[in-house]
Formats: structure tokens, C-alpha cells, sequence
């Protein structure tokens, strides 16, 4: 029995990677778009779960990742470096190494006053970028930023091609971010969350894993912000404001913290609910919050916890009635 | 700087300082007493400020704004303790997530109901015009502030210290089992120390309000000043609370007067002094977990 239920992961992807392969077939191009946008930001909300959910760090500031990944790409661009390689190293880089940085300062810290101190110092990548107005354009953000060239003799202006590009990045990194989860590393970041005490007691430099997951999932966050941009052709901002830390957590809890493919159902179920919730009324900042509110009350599991949680009990069930039955 | 404009900045200073403590103090008792790092004590402080200006601007009386701004936020401060922290009771992380949904909800409101225009609240008219200090301007409703926010002060610390309700919360702070164990209903003060917190964050917002006055983004901007506070003082004192205030209220003034395009950086970087070498804050207990 717990052979077949260790087999669900693989066909699982194998199912969802065909359907992701096939859509833009039959997809509408706003169907396209909003699905490319799901992946974007499913790579973002999975590079926060490796926080949230793996390592047990509730951080308010990954929307800086995102943001600074975003704003590097942008401004190569606009200055006319538009090489797409070039600018995607280098917005990973400069993410990598802001959480390089940041990390030292806020992991020195944890429970209450890690949340606290990483909301104040996204606020303050906010206010910088909101300030330094010669380079980032101050409030009025980077605009024109053209779909990216690849060298190759397909355009990215086509919609269905730029799919296809964020969709190769998309698996790419999450194989990387489930061999991560998988790998030794993977399990000490799972004992950290467990026990981080009883981690120390057995010799690990729990510091030193924290790190590295922080800085690792800075990474991820500013491969996302790269094709945000490019995809979006414009950033402000807005997008490494706290209202955007808190929607990339949202997306954690609704889909489901720690369970690797929850953060991506969570960004889509969140773009969903943004269509048609907009689709009706200015309010949807408010109404998020109310959503906000509902899931951390009465849907801690997010969608696909509750799911595992349900099918686990179901297969418990089944079994005890299977061996009733033979007694 | 000359001589007289270096003490009309450190009156500054202080005014602003003793404004934060307003903050600091509601969510460094709120964490001491319940473990919840309240995200939406910015949103008490913004919907104070406007709820001060609808107040004012309809009975024309400052002390009316002051007072009914503050109980209609201790009222929602108890509303939001009773109906929904409460459920979540010992889920401190979720509880914290809880405010963060919260603050969403209060800033879009505010956006609904007052749009994007700042409003700024009017003096009250015996407080207008100013002073002058070795012949610098110095308004006399700053002076009020300072005197404003000392007394609180001192009320705050007299309620803590000399009351019997004080001195339980002091107790639930150090150990809210042993508390619960001696018989006392724990969670009225729970709802009791949000209606403080938020009433504070409310005065807060009003008295600011003629000199900042009412803006959707206000929230935010003051709570990460807030949370600064109190990682520079410590959590769940008071003491730490009032001395961090003061530190980033002249951080806030100096960086302003000093480097007026990142003024804000400066408070950062006391921010990251203080978690070099002191990471559980100036005041705060050794041990933060």
C-alpha cells in the first residue's frame, strides 16, 4: 500500500507536465497569459516555501528577491544591455547576493523578531528603490522593457514561445528545488524546522543551514522577478513592497505550506480568484485580505495539505475496512 | 548646525520619539502578555487619525477627535481579540499572519472611504503659533506633543507599576500559565491589553495628525518605525520600549535634517547595530528563542 501512494508523486508530474505542455493549445491568448503568470509566480511562491514550509522561517521580506531580480534585469535592459543570458545571471546574482547580505543580519535573529526585522529591512529595499529615482526611476517605475532576445531565430514576442521559455525555467527549477528538498541538505533544513535545539545537539551548524536556505530561496525569487519583468515590460516599486510579500504568502497558505507543488496551486488559485474577483469590484486588495484572514482560520493546511490529509485518512479507512473484511 | 537649530532638532526628536512610544509600547505589551507581533497596529494608528478627522471636522472639537478615535480603535482592538485571536489561541505564527490579513482589509477600507488625498487634521486653536528658542521658531503644538506624550508616559508606567491590573499584566508577561493557575481570567486581560494597545496607536494617530495627518500608506510606514522600536529596545518592556523610541525618534530627525534624501537608512542602520551586537535588543531579555 505504501509503495502505490510513494508512486502518486511521479505520475502526478508526469499528468501535470502534459497538461502544462499542451495548454497553450487550448488556451485563449488571456488564458496564456494568465497561465504564464502562475508560473512566474509558482516559482516565487515555491522559492518562499523552501522558507515557510521547509525551513520553518516565516520571512515578510521575499517580495525584495523578487523585486531586486526584477529591477536588475530592467535597468541592463533599458541601459541597452539586452542580452537575455546576461541579464538573467545577472538578476539572480545581485538577488543571491542581497540575501547574501540580508541574511547575516536577520538570521541573527529568529521567531518573532525575524518576522519583524525581515519586514522592516524589505521596507527599506522598498524605500530605496523608491528613492534612488536616477537609477530605478523612483515611483514611476521602468517601463518599455521588451520581451527578451534569445539569439535564436524565435521571436519572444509570440506568446506561446515566451510560454515556453518560462515554462523550461519553471521545470528546471523545481527538479533543482525538489532535488534540494531531497538531498541531505533538504532533510537538516526539515530537522530544522523540526527541532532546530536538537539539530544543534547533534552537531549541526543550524545557522549555516538557515543560510543557505535564505540564500537560496533569494535566488529563486530573483529568477522569477527576471521573467516578471520581461513578461510584464514594466516594474515599479510596488513590487517589492510589503502588499507583495504578503501576496506571495497568501499564495504559500492557500496552496499549502510544505508541500512542494501547494505554492503553485496557491498562485493559481490566487490569480483565478484576482480575474473574477476584479471582474466585479475595485476592492480586491480588501477582499484578499479577507481571504487572508478565512485561510490562516479555517484552511491552515492550504489546498493541498488538506487533499493529503483527506486521502491519507481515506486510505486509513479504506485499509481498516479491507481488514475487517478479511477477518 | 549652530547651536539653536541642533536643539530645535533634538525637541524634535523627542516630540517624535514620544510619538512612537505611543506605538512601541501597545505592541511591545501585546507581544509580552500574547507572543503576537501585531501587524495591523499601523492600521490602529492610520484609521485613529482619520476617524480623529471625521470627529473634528464635525464637532470642531479637538479633545472629541482625541477620545472618540480612541475608544471606537479600543472597541475594534477588542472586537478583533475576542472573535478571532481568541479561536487561534497558542497558534502564534498564525495569529501574526491573521493581522497581516487584517492590515490588507484596514488600508483598502481606508482607500474606499477617504481615497488617496492626505487629510490633515487641524490644531487645536490655543496651541497654534510657536515659540522662539535663541531665535529660532520652535510650534507650540510640538511642545504639546512632548508634554502629551511624557504624561502618557508616566501614566503608563504608574498603571503598570501601581495598579493591581498593572501588576497582573507584568505577571501574565513573565509567565501567563502561573497567572491563569492563580485564578485570574487571563484572557479578559488579553482583550483588555488590545483595547490599550489599539486606543494608544489611535492617540497616536490623532495627535500626529496635525503635523503628518491621515494617509493610505501611513500604516505601514509607521509600523516599520514601531518595529524598529522595539527591536531596538527589547520586546515586552516598557523601559525598552521608551528607550528605543527616543533612539529612533532622533535617528528619524538627525537622518532627516542630515541626509534628507535617505533619511529613513539611518534608522536601519541602528536597526542593524543593534542586531550586530545586541540581538535580543537594548533592554531586551537575554534569551529571545
Amino acid at each position: 500500500m505504501k509503495q502505490r501512494w510513494l508512486r502518486f508523486p511521479l505520475i502526478g508530474s508526469i499528468v501535470a507536465l502534459l497538461a502544462l505542455l499542451t495548454s497553450p493549445l487550448i488556451l485563449t491568448p488571456y488564458g496564456l497569459s494568465l497561465m504564464t503568470q502562475v508560473l512566474i509566480f509558482g516559482l516565487f511562491a515555491m522559492s518562499l516555501d523552501l522558507l515557510v514550509g521547509y525551513t520553518g522561517l516565516v520571512s515578510f521580506n521575499h517580495a525584495s528577491f523578487f523585486g531586486i531580480g526584477a529591477y536588475t534585469a530592467g535597468i541592463l535592459v533599458t541601459q541597452g544591455y539586452e542580452n537575455f543570458w546576461f541579464t538573467l545571471l545577472a538578476g539572480v546574482t545581485v538577488s543571491l547576493i542581497l540575501a547574501f547580505l540580508l541574511g547575516t543580519l536577520v538570521l541573527r535573529s529568529s521567531g518573532p523578531y525575524f518576522l519583524m526585522i525581515t519586514l522592516a529591512f524589505g521596507q527599506m529595499v522598498f524605500a530605496l528603490a523608491w528613492r534612488w529615482r536616477s537609477v530605478t526611476g523612483g515611483d514611476d517605475g521602468l517601463s518599455g522593457i521588451p520581451r527578451p532576445e534569445l539569439g535564436l531565430p524565435i521571436s519572444m514576442w509570440d506568446s506561446q514561445n515566451f510560454y515556453y521559455l518560462v515554462l523550461a525555467f519553471f521545470i528546471l527549477s523545481s527538479f533543482i528545488l525538489w532535488r534540494i528538498i531531497r538531498s541531505k541538505l533538504g532533510r537538516s533544513i526539515i530537522g530544522v524546522r523540526e527541532s532546530e535545539s536538537r539539530m544543534q545537539a547533534l552537531g549541526y551548524n543550524t545557522w549555516a543551514i538557515k543560510y543557505l536556505a535564505y540564500t537560496i530561496a533569494g535566488g529563486f525569487a530573483g529568477l522569477a522577478g527576471v521573467f516578471f519583468v520581461y513578461f510584464n515590460g514594466f516594474i515599479s516599486p510596488q513590487q517589492l513592497d510589503w502588499s507583495m510579500s504578503g501576496l506571495v504568502i497568501l499564495m504559500v497558505i492557500v496552496g499549502g505550506a510544505g508541500t512542494f507543488v501547494g505554492p503553485v496551486i496557491g498562485a493559481g488559485a490566487i490569480f483565478v480568484l484576482q480575474n473574477l474577483i476584479s471582474a466585479q469590484t475595485e476592492r480586491w486588495s480588501m477582499s484578499m485580505g479577507i481571504i487572508f484572514i478565512l485561510c490562516v482560520m479555517y484552511l491552515r493546511d492550504g489546498v493541498v495539505g488538506y487533499t493529503i490529509k483527506l486521502s491519507k485518512k481515506g486510505l486509513r479507512n479504506y485499509e481498516s475496512f479491507r481488514n475487517k473484511k478479511r477477518e | 548646525m549652530d547651536f539653536s537649530s541642533l536643539i530645535i532638532q533634538i525637541l524634535n526628536g523627542i516630540s517624535y520619539g514620544l510619538l512612537l512610544f505611543l506605538l512601541a509600547s501597545g505592541l511591545s505589551l501585546i507581544f509580552g502578555l500574547m507572543g503576537i507581533v501585531n501587524l495591523a497596529h499601523g492600521s490602529y494608528y492610520m484609521l485613529g487619525a482619520y476617524l480623529g478627522f471625521v470627529i473634528i471636522q464635525e464637532t470642531g472639537n479637538f479633545l472629541f477627535g482625541l477620545l472618540g478615535a480612541g475608544a471606537a480603535l479600543a472597541l475594534l482592538g477588542v472586537v478583533m481579540e475576542r472573535f478571532f485571536f481568541r479561536k487561534l489561541y497558542k497558534r502564534e505564527l498564525d495569529q501574526v499572519l491573521l493581522t497581516f490579513g487584517f492590515a490588507y482589509l484596514f488600508l483598502d477600507l481606508a482607500k474606499w472611504i477617504w481615497g488617496g488625498v492626505p487629510r490633515i487634521l487641524p490644531k487645536p486653536s490655543f496651541l497654534e503659533g510657536s515659540v522662539s528658542i535663541l531665535g529660532e521658531a520652535f510650534p507650540i503644538y510640538r511642545f504639546a506633543m512632548i508634554v502629551i506624550g511624557l504624561g502618557i508616559a508616566l501614566l503608563l508606567w504608574a498603571f503598570l507599576e501601581k495598579t493591581r491590573t498593572g501588576i497582573i499584566i507584568r505577571a501574565g508577561v513573565d509567565d501567563k500559565e502561573m497567572v491563569s493557575g492563580l485564578g485570574i481570567n487571563i484572557q479578559l486581560y488579553f482583550s483588555g491589553i488590545f483595547a490599550l494597545g489599539a486606543f494608544l496607536a489611535a492617540l497616536g494617530g490623532v495627535i500626529s495628525g496635525p503635523i503628518v495627518g491621515a494617509y493610505p500608506g501611513l500604516d505601514f510606514e509607521i509600523l516599520v518605525l514601531a518595529l524598529a522600536v522595539v527591536v531596538v529596545g527589547g520586546l515586552g518592556t516598557l523601559k525598552g520600549a521608551f528607550l528605543g523610541s527616543l533612539l529612533i525618534g532622533f535617528a528619524e530627525t538627525f537622518g532627516k535634517a542630515f541626509f534628507p534624501d535617505f533619511a529613513m537608512f539611518t534608522i536601519y542602520v541602528t536597526m542593524a547595530l543593534v542586531l550586530i551586537f545586541k540581538p535580543s535588543g537594548l533592554l531586551g531579555k537575554e534569551e529571545s528563542r
